[in-house]
């Protein structure tokens, strides 16, 4: 085929054959073959790529892709109690407003004086943010948090100059195994125990395995099993004291009535912004945060861009400039000991719009009732014969475990049951956390009304029989 | 040639900061209510949690009636130059249209609504979109299999990074392959990642051609190499016509060969990585494939092996279930640890799956060569323009999809730099480009690449604005120096940001220096000039 | 802001004998010949295109310039009413003077010192004054082998500018003797003369470009570090001149000679700037299974890592250590700096520079290396 022949599309409009020939006129060569001249013959495609065949028309284009995604169930057609680090909480129509403006959409690296916009949104995003957690410092988004994670342990490593981190032994596989892959060149890992009666971090063994190798000490509040620490500052004294750094990982939308762990002295703090504003995208909604105390040696390891504020030449003018980029892998290069590029800024804009709307009478408000939904789920849940709900007596936020040992029954053939009702039931925790036997991570949120916990009870009391 | 003066005026709403907006007691949006029935059942469960737990003070996030966040938000997406706006030709971030009907696709409650736990049987159109889009990536690069875990391109080089580390280990040879090669002008993440991974990198500097000699790979490469891992072409827009050779030495040092396709563009139906030799690859799907970039993401990388390294790819992938349909295999086995949470960045690849399904086989290769076409148009008309030369002369061969200018001459004769070129440029109502990544080998560099979307007169304006640019350099270097004029803000004091005592990464922190910046006693502070 | 304090010394000589094909502008004699065939003063008109586009800035500046044409002249021309310094000389001015300019100025209260002139004018002043006060340099002279001139009168004034405005971190660049007699011949023979403090401004300074001040402090801290691990127990280590051997003495934490080559062992120093025939004679006492090794850094604008600064370390030298175990370090910085990245080698014998060209690894930090190309 010949390549001068061209190709007509919308999405390439100097392919047309007169416009492409004019081109290759004025650069002065006889076919865009002449211009692949540094490739050598032998490594180029002859012909064409063996590709579906092509759907030019939108509209043929649009019945095709919707009719593959058309198979999926969404949640909101089902009701769906299953979270575990991807929550489905109410997106305002506001978010996705702005996280749909064409200009935010297909904005990228634009600086100061070309996209102020882009950066007053990340400045409010991070000051938002920092508003929550208690922290003069946030980051533009890291990957996720477990990416956030990574850079704050490690962080800590750096600052103290130690390479022993303490992790939660109450944090998801998932969550580990990203921590392991990220740490293995820099840290050493290991756990603390979990008192099972609680859910919550073993102090005692926390001060048994604080040696001075330990740099940093990492729990999450909620913790993955939903459940609310309250000994923080208790903890915080504890890590200090043994000279290590404490970093939290948190759900930021719980902080309209928990905690900030700024406040009781934690030293980093990271978390998902997915539940602020941002749809579930099967996990493609996920995006971290990482936040800190303003001082130079925190700043100073801080991996991503950093967005800060400058005065404008003119009185009472206001920008924005990326700030120190030399401590970011873009200037270190091979010298990095962390990495970031591209993130999630979108999503960044997104939980600002989010956090503005909402205020903090709306975080209060949001606060309370996903409490309280939670609690009458857990309460009701554990009426039933054959469920149990271990720590109904502690305080949790969002998510429980039900554990239904005592049914006979595995999750598995409890969530098919629930399936069969349209309803979608909690994370099978029985292979990653087998100690717990055949139990369940539950979710509920602001979206779920009473008849929907309630339907969900009586669905599980039935599917229990 | 002299230049008509633009007439472009950029939003300036002079917009407040959000906290400064807050009146108290404004609503912006009222959380659904509370229901009596389950609160007379729970009791006051903020009241119930323990102290420590317990937020004593509300956070001091501003109250803002709903229109005013809206127009808020609105106005700052005015102030910003998105492709959807106007002509971006930022060097090595491949911008192009990001096709309207995807958004809209993507939207759908069955993508965005999903929860990735959902269960196999909920999520088949989801894992048979992956799987359509897997199989179409292994056919544009010649890999056996894909994975769109990682939420980037460095990311997915990092992806590229471990699963080399992966490989060695499993043959117990790590210990001592601990040497990753690349190149000083491949991306900087491919000198980072694999850093970050606990490699040694070695970078080989260009030779006169402006990419790196066969002679000094050999001289980098030892019985320690684990691998190579370089952006080809790279970010000068040149490409490597020694790279089978390049592969072909590290292959027979034992070491594995990563190809970061972020500069991939150009090569879509036109050369593959599996051709060229390479084990593993990564595609960014927010540039090459048309993904929108977010405002610096939602960023996805494919990331490709050769079948031999499948079985280190992170879990969980995408297969054929038997009896029909798709499952996610979790079977860890020898796979890496996760890079990123769940899947994916699941609308990315949807986005990117729709632009291959538009385009097709002809329409991929048009891609690569319009691009490459436009970039060459652009070539010859910068070399006209007063001021500019192309680097490395003795290199004959055509450019493919970006160059990397150089302003050195222009700023010899009249002291305007391309940081001023960059600045000034926003006043002709264009994206400002990029100069280039570090190192900056190159002086005065000026980096564009202008992808395969614009039409010529679009390409025009931009020169139009460059000349223009360029004659006022020659004839009032003062004012071609103090731009922008015409932008969404003045001019600011840039060592605000650079000084300890200054930055202000949140309001919180900008109410408390903000008072400083105008001391006497500010200090001297180390300047950076970047690159980017 | 409060005036910036910027001192003026102009070599008004510097320059003639480029234009006019003669190499150097040092003796009475050149500078004679230079006028015979027509040259005219090359300094005083850069500096005022720099003192020009300083003064068209608008910013406070008190400037202090020494007199007649070594400064007073031209800052009077550019429009700003300077303080002069001494009394005007009659003639052709001497080496002298600049140096007594800046010594005076270097007792003022004084914040930055504006230059004009060539390797020789550089010479001058860390005569003069050493990293006492910063300075910046216009460049004029034909003999341009120092690091310590801006790239063009106007990155000169560019950097005044940008000094004023908040101030920089500053540099130790290098300054390079030329022997000037082997220079006329056809020879090129340099050492490292000193250092002159020089505002961190990487794209201003001829050849400064990537990097950034603090990976370089960390990019040497990482080199020093990873040099010493290597240094086996035993070992003759022969350390040639330069700011990146300083700071792997102090790794070591000995005293080293910033313009010589030293020798340590064990972590003591043997000898302090040893010439050829002190480290061929440790080279033959050393009774040790480990072979010695030279480690030397890149030296000058061209980066000779053999050659210029460090000739001591002869071919004689470099056959008897064994070229297998030569370490050069460098940062990314000054890797970058230099035109094409490329390093050079001068040792003397063809043969051996021949051996040494092609494509050599560079430590560039602690777990870092680059490849780059070694010409001759």
């Amino acid at each position: 085929m010949s390549n001068n022949k061209g190709f007509s599309h919308p999405y390439v409009p100097n392919a047309e054959p007169g416009i492409r020939q004019r081109l290759l006129k004025t650069v002065g060569v006889a076919s865009t073959d002449d211009l692949y001249a540094s490739v050598p013959d032998a490594l180029q495609v002859k012909g064409l790529l063996d590709l579906p065949d092509p759907l030019p028309s939108e509209h043929d284009l649009r019945s095709h892709v919707e009719g593959i995604i058309g198979q999926n169930v969404s949640c909101r057609d089902h009701l769906n109690f299953c979270g575990a680090g991807c929550w489905q909480h109410y997106v305002p129509a506001l978010c996705d407003e702005i996280t749909g403006r064409g200009e935010f959409l297909t904005a990228y690296g634009g600086g100061t004086y070309s996209d102020h916009g882009k950066n007053q949104a990340m400045f409010e995003f991070q000051s938002l943010i920092g508003e929550l957690v208690g922290m003069e410092v946030v980051g533009s988004p890291a990957y996720d948090m477990g990416a956030a994670v990574n850079s704050a342990v490690t962080m800590a490593c750096r600052i103290t100059g130690r390479r022993g981190v303490l992790l939660s032994g109450g944090i998801s596989g998932d969550r580990l195994s990203q921590i392991r892959g990220f740490t293995k060149p820099v840290a050493d890992l290991s756990s603390i125990g979990i008192d099972p009666a609680t859910g919550l971090i073993n102090l005692d063994d926390l001060k048994a395995k604080l040696t001075p190798e330990i740099g940093a000490v990492y729990f999450e509040n909620p913790s993955y099993l939903g459940l609310i620490e309250s000994r923080g500052a208790e903890i915080a004294e504890i890590v200090h004291a043994a000279g290590a750094l404490l970093v939290v990982g948190v759900d930021p939308l719980s902080l309209g009535v928990l905690a900030a762990p700024g406040d009781y002295g934690a030293d980093i703090v990271c978390g998902d912004i997915q539940p602020l504003g941002i749809h579930m995208y099967a996990g493609g909604g996920c995006a971290g945060f990482l936040a800190s105390r303003d001082e130079e040696r925190f700043v100073s390891e801080f991996p991503m861009i950093l967005m800060s504020i400058a005065p404008g030449v003119e009185e009472g003018d206001i920008g924005f400039a990326w700030s120190t980029m030399q401590r970011t892998s873009y200037d270190k290069r091979h010298d990095s000991e962390d990495y970031a590029g591209t993130t999630q800024w979108l999503w960044g804009i997104g939980a600002a719009v989010y956090l503005s709307l909402m205020g903090p009478q709306g975080m209060d408000e949001i606060g309370r009732g996903i409490l309280q939904r939670a609690r009458y789920a857990a309460m009701q849940i554990a009426k039933l014969k054959g469920a149990k709900v271990p720590h109904l007596d502690g305080a949790f936020f969002k998510e429980f475990v039900v554990d239904f040992s005592a049914s006979g029954k595995s999750v598995a053939e409890i969530n098919a049951g629930l399936r069969a009702h349209d309803i979608f039931g909690g994370k099978d925790l029985s292979g990653e956390f087998p100690m717990l036997g055949q139990s369940a991570l539950f979710c509920v949120t602001e979206i779920h009304a009473k008849k929907d916990i309630d339907k969900l009870v009586d669905t599980l009391a039935e599917v229990l029989s | 040639m002299s230049g008509k003066q633009s007439d472009f005026q950029a939003a300036r709403w002079n917009e407040a900061l959000i906290m400064e907006l807050s009146e108290t007691g404004a609503r912006g949006i009222v959380p659904p209510a509370m229901d009596a029935d389950i609160a007379a059942a729970v009791g006051d469960v903020v009241a119930a949690l323990p102290a420590g737990a317990r937020r004593e003070k509300l956070p001091q996030l501003p109250e803002v009636p709903q229109h005013r966040v809206l127009r808020h938000f609105m106005r700052l997406s005015q102030m910003c130059m998105g492709f959807d706006v106007t002509t971006d030709m930022m060097g090595t971030c491949t911008m192009k249209y990001s096709p309207k009907v995807h958004e809209h696709i993507a939207r759908s409650a069955k993508l965005a609504d999903v929860h990735p736990l959902q269960g196999e049987q909920n999520m088949q159109g989801l894992l048979e979109l992956m799987y359509r889009f897997n199989k179409i990536m292994c056919q544009i690069s010649g890999m056996d299999e894909f994975t769109f875990q990682p939420a980037s391109g460095a990311q997915g080089i990092y992806t590229n990074a471990c699963l080399i580390r992966a490989y060695h280990e499993s043959r117990g040879e790590l210990a001592q392959r601990n040497e990753i090669i690349t190149t000083s002008f491949s991306h900087p993440a491919d000198a980072a990642t694999p850093s970050v991974a606990g490699f040694k990198v070695i970078t080989l500097m260009p030779g006169e051609m402006g990419y790196a000699d066969v002679d000094a790979l050999k001289a980098a490469i030892s019985d320690r190499t684990a691998g190579l891992m370089l952006t080809n072409p790279e970010d000068t827009g040149q490409y490597n016509p020694h790279i089978r050779e390049f592969v072909d030495l590290v292959h027979e040092a034992g070491g594995l060969c990563a190809y970061d396709q972020a500069n991939g563009n150009p090569l879509l139906g036109k050369v593959r990585a599996g051709d060229t030799g390479f084990d593993m690859c990564q595609f960014n799907l927010h540039k090459t494939f048309s993904a929108p970039h977010g405002s610096l993401g939602m960023g996805c990388a494919a990331v490709g092996v050769k079948d031999f390294l499948r079985k280190f790819l992170p879990r969980p992938l995408v297969a054929e279930a038997d009896g029909g349909g798709y499952r996610l295999d979790y079977e860890q086995g020898e796979g890496i640890d996760k890079i990123r949470a769940f899947i994916g960045n699941i609308p990315a690849v949807l986005k990117a799956y729709s632009w291959v399904m538009s385009l097709g086989a002809e329409g991929l290769r048009a891609v690569a060569e319009t691009a490459v076409l436009n970039n060459n148009y652009m070539l010859k008309s910068m070399r006209e323009v007063r001021g500019v030369t192309i680097p490395w002369p003795a290199n004959n061969y055509p450019k493919l999809e970006q160059v990397r200018y150089s302003f050195e001459q222009m700023f010899k004769e009249t002291g305007v730099t391309s940081h001023d070129v960059i600045d000034r440029m926003v006043d002709y109502g264009v994206q400002h480009c990029m100069p280039s990544h570090m190192p900056m080998l190159v002086p005065e560099p000026f980096t564009m690449e202008p992808g395969e979307s614009l039409t010529v007169a679009e390409m025009d304006q931009m020169l139009a604005a460059l000349k223009a640019i360029s004659h006022e350099a020659y004839s009032d270097p003062e004012k071609a120096q103090g731009g922008p004029y015409n932008a969404s803000t003045t001019r600011i004091d840039s060592d605000v940001p650079e000084d300890p005592d200054c930055w202000a990464f949140t309001y919180r922190a900008y109410q408390r220096k903000k008072g400083h910046w105008t001391s006497e006693s500010r200090r001297k502070i180390e300047r950076h000039s970047g690159g980017y | 802001m409060a005036p910036l304090r910027l001192g003026l010394i102009i070599n008004p000589i510097a320059g003639m004998g480029g234009a006019v094909g003669l190499k150097g502008s040092d003796t009475a004699e050149i500078i004679a010949r230079a006028r015979e065939l027509g040259a005219e003063p090359q300094s005083p008109r850069r500096a005022g295109e720099a003192l020009a586009a300083i003064y068209a800035a608008g910013l406070p500046l008190n400037v202090i310039a020494a007199a007649g044409d070594m400064g007073e002249h031209e800052a009077r021309e550019a429009g700003f009413s300077p303080q002069v310094l001494g009394t005007e000389l009659e003639g052709d001015t001497v080496a002298e003077d600049s140096v007594r300019a800046a010594q005076a100025m270097a007792e003022m209260p004084i914040d930055l010192i504006l230059f004009a002139g060539g390797d020789g004018t550089a010479r001058d002043l860390v005569r003069a004054i050493g990293g006492k006060v910063p300075v910046v340099g216009i460049p004029a002279g034909v003999k341009m082998h120092s690091a310590v001139y801006a790239t063009s009168p106007h990155a000169a004034a560019r950097m005044v500018l940008r000094y004023m405005r908040g101030g920089v971190a500053q540099r130790e660049l290098e300054v390079m003797d030329i022997d000037e007699a082997a220079f006329r011949g056809g020879a090129v023979s340099a050492k490292l003369y000193g250092y002159l403090n020089v505002p961190y401004l990487p794209d201003l300074v001829q050849g400064t470009k990537a990097g950034g001040v603090s990976s370089d402090r960390v990019s040497l801290a990482g080199i020093a570090a990873r040099i010493v691990a290597a240094m086996q127990p035993g070992q003759l280590n022969i350390l040639g001149p330069g700011t990146t051997m300083r700071a792997v003495a102090n790794e070591l934490g000995i005293d080293k000679t910033l313009l010589g080559v030293d020798l340590v062992r064990d972590g003591v120093r043997l000898a302090g700037d040893a010439g050829e025939k002190i480290i061929l004679k440790h080279l033959n006492v050393a009774e040790t299974d480990s072979a010695a090794a030279i480690v030397v850094t890149p030296i000058g604008g061209q980066g000779h890592f053999f050659g210029r600064g460090n000739q001591q370390i002869s071919a004689h030298v470099i056959n008897q250590v064994g070229i297998e175990n030569i370490t050069v370090a460098a940062t990314m910085e000054k890797i970058a700096s230099l035109r094409d990245s490329l390093l050079h080698v001068d040792t003397g014998s063809q043969v051996l520079n021949r051996e040494l060209a092609g494509w050599r690894k560079v430590i560039t930090g602690f777990q870092t290396e680059s490849v780059c190309r070694v010409a001759i």
